[in-house]
């Protein structure tokens, strides 16, 4: 029988991919599978139940002590071709997304990285994703009878939780040493800033006239709790801040539930990092900045006398 | 040494404008995506190190291929081949790493295959590992840091919460981040150096391959539409008073329940 194949190397993105795998084999008429992979795989079979899974296939094998894509699209393509699994729904992390393409090659498979949705139309799965650099988002099918679809983190809300029972299927693989090996993990210096988790943002742009005066804005996101980004040019170009604060195009698509534009006035190199979010609010001197008509609320104002302000009257309340 | 750059040409992303949500591309120039430069550039230091290798670009695209190419042989590739022919069009990841797998496999004896992580148009970053699997190589992608000596080939990739450092031998295919180096610019002088520099133009039959294999009647994917996105926002505007204004705002982000952690 046909099924939907679920694997992330984090059980908790493979849990949102089983809900919507539950929901979309409903509507197609199959059952949702999920594979655990190399040590320690198996230990939450139970939970893989509880969101949806009507099995889970469980494989050790030294081959997949550590994650290497080599390794892993073979093992999923195995469990694929056995099972008669026809869609393989996987979370496009980093290593999702180098692991997708190849098991969609082994299976000659369409694929579909970075997804933003997934629905069923008639009778086949529509897919979306961002293209031309976030300028648009194209729908797109797959119409290899095989499908991989790889699946933005977040993307699908995690199901309730139900007692449910499944079926534990352990399976032998038949798989060769993977040819790279794994010398050191270096742990990243400093402190992360993590824009795509951030509930609040501030971000500045070339409306700041010297990095000295970066101080105001740093009081206005501790009065809100905020992360703060900021555009291409004040970190690439004036290197006043970190690239890891780059929202936009070539930085960070977020959705955070409130963001304040500050300064900016609203190109879409920047703007595209900042479609996801709930309510979007600008403050800039030019009151026909384009950012105006991409936000819910705005102040027209010198943000040196509006910041400053608006973080009193913060404080006050 | 045999390298194999893999490029791409897209369209400058700074200058598609978007009109009715439909993109428009055609006055957009076409250029390399930055990763697939970093790609190029890095090849090109393996070469100043390692006396005797030979970097060839490869590329699939349309007539403005012809032109952009010379970008690559300045920066320093040795040779170019391009897959330039009417049945290559509208290829998709599929259909494009079976064409440079065949090319790649035409050329001979490669050591290293080099690809930008992703393009910078679509990011889809599949090329790289399907054409790892057509050509069964080992692939490392992400990569920040690479070191090749002899046979041996160590990286440093950029994962989500860490630098994992990965070793092979080669062949291998890497693809790279575009942090791993700043591409140089061609001077005036490679440019007029590059003219003399060899390039082919391949066909799909040069490759063995059938029109129903690669270009649009080989796609995997159909794409039903490609729109900017629907934005609704509120676009309400607060002018005036300063105290005034900042209220207003205040009173209607508690409102929406956005403020108060």
């Amino acid at each position: 029988m046909a099924e939907i194949l679920v694997f992330s190397e984090k059980d908790d993105l493979a849990f949102e991919l089983v809900s919507k795998g539950r929901e979309l084999g409903a509507a197609l008429n199959v059952g949702v599978a999920a594979a655990l992979l190399g040590e320690g795989a198996g230990a939450r079979s139970d939970e893989y139940f509880a969101y949806g899974a009507d099995r889970v296939y469980v494989a050790h094998h030294p081959a997949l002590a550590h994650f290497h894509a080599e390794a892993f699209a073979e093992a999923l393509y195995q469990i694929a071709q056995k099972n008669d699994a026809q869609v393989l729904l996987l979370a496009s992390t980093k290593r999702g997304k180098e692991l997708s393409p190849r098991v969609a090659q082994k299976l000659g498979a369409g694929c579909v990285t970075d997804a933003t949705a997934v629905e069923v139309q008639d009778g086949n799965l529509l897919v979306s994703r961002y293209a031309l650099g976030g300028n648009t988002v194209a729908s797109e099918f797959i119409k290899t009878p095989h499908k991989v679809i790889a699946v933005m983190p977040k993307t699908f809300e995690l199901g309730a939780k139900e007692a449910r029972q499944g079926e534990v299927v352990t399976v032998d693989l038949d798989l060769k040493e993977p040819r790279t090996r794994i010398v050191e993990r270096r742990e990243k210096a400093g402190e992360a800033v993590n824009l795509e988790e951030a509930e609040v943002l501030v971000c500045i742009g070339r409306g700041l006239e010297k990095k000295q005066d970066l101080g105001i804005i740093e009081e206005l996101a501790r009065a809100l709790g905020a992360e703060i980004g900021c555009t291409k040019t004040l970190c690439s170009d004036y290197q006043w801040l970190s690239e890891d604060r780059l929202v936009g195009l070539s930085g960070k698509k977020t959705s955070p539930g409130l963001v304040i534009s500050v300064g900016i006035s609203g190109q879409i190199q920047y703007t595209v990092g900042i479609r996801g979010a709930r309510i979007a609010v600008a403050i800039n001197k030019d009151g026909q900045a384009p950012i105006f008509a991409l936000s819910d609320y705005g102040i027209v104002g010198d943000l040196y006398q509006v910041v400053p302000k608006l973080v009193e009257a913060l404080r006050a309340a | 040494m045999n390298i194999v750059v893999c490029l791409k040409q897209i369209p400058d992303l700074q200058q598609i404008r978007i009109k009715d949500r439909r993109p428009l591309l055609e006055g957009a120039p076409l250029i390399f995506g930055d990763m697939d430069k970093s790609a190029l550039e890095e090849a090109v230091r393996i070469k100043e190190k390692a006396k005797g290798t030979k970097v060839t670009a490869l590329a699939m695209g349309g007539a403005k291929l012809k032109d952009g190419i010379k970008e690559a042989l300045a920066i320093g590739a040795d040779e170019a081949v391009l897959l330039m022919d009417p049945p290559f069009a509208g290829s998709d990841t599929m259909g494009t790493a079976r064409a440079l797998a065949k090319a790649i496999e035409k050329l001979g004896e490669h050591d290293l295959i080099l690809c930008g992580e992703g393009s910078t148009d679509n990011y889809s970053g599949q090329v790289g590992p399907r054409l790892a699997e057509l050509l069964d190589l080992p692939q490392i992608t992400y990569v920040r840091e690479l070191e090749i000596e002899g046979n041996k080939l160590k990286a440093v990739r950029n994962m989500e919460e860490s630098f994992e450092v990965v070793e092979t031998e080669l062949p291998a295919l890497v693809t790279v981040a575009d942090e791993i180096n700043q591409p140089r610019l061609a001077s005036l002088r490679d440019i007029l150096k590059a003219a003399r520099k060899p390039v082919q133009e391949w066909t799909a039959a040069d490759l063995g391959l059938s029109e129903d294999e690669v270009g649009a009647k080989g796609s995997a994917i159909e794409t039903v539409s490609n729109l900017a996105p629907e934005q609704e926002r509120k676009q309400v505007v607060f002018k005036g008073d300063l105290d005034e204004v900042t209220e207003n705002l205040i009173n209607a982000l508690t409102k929406e329940g956005v403020l108060g952690r």
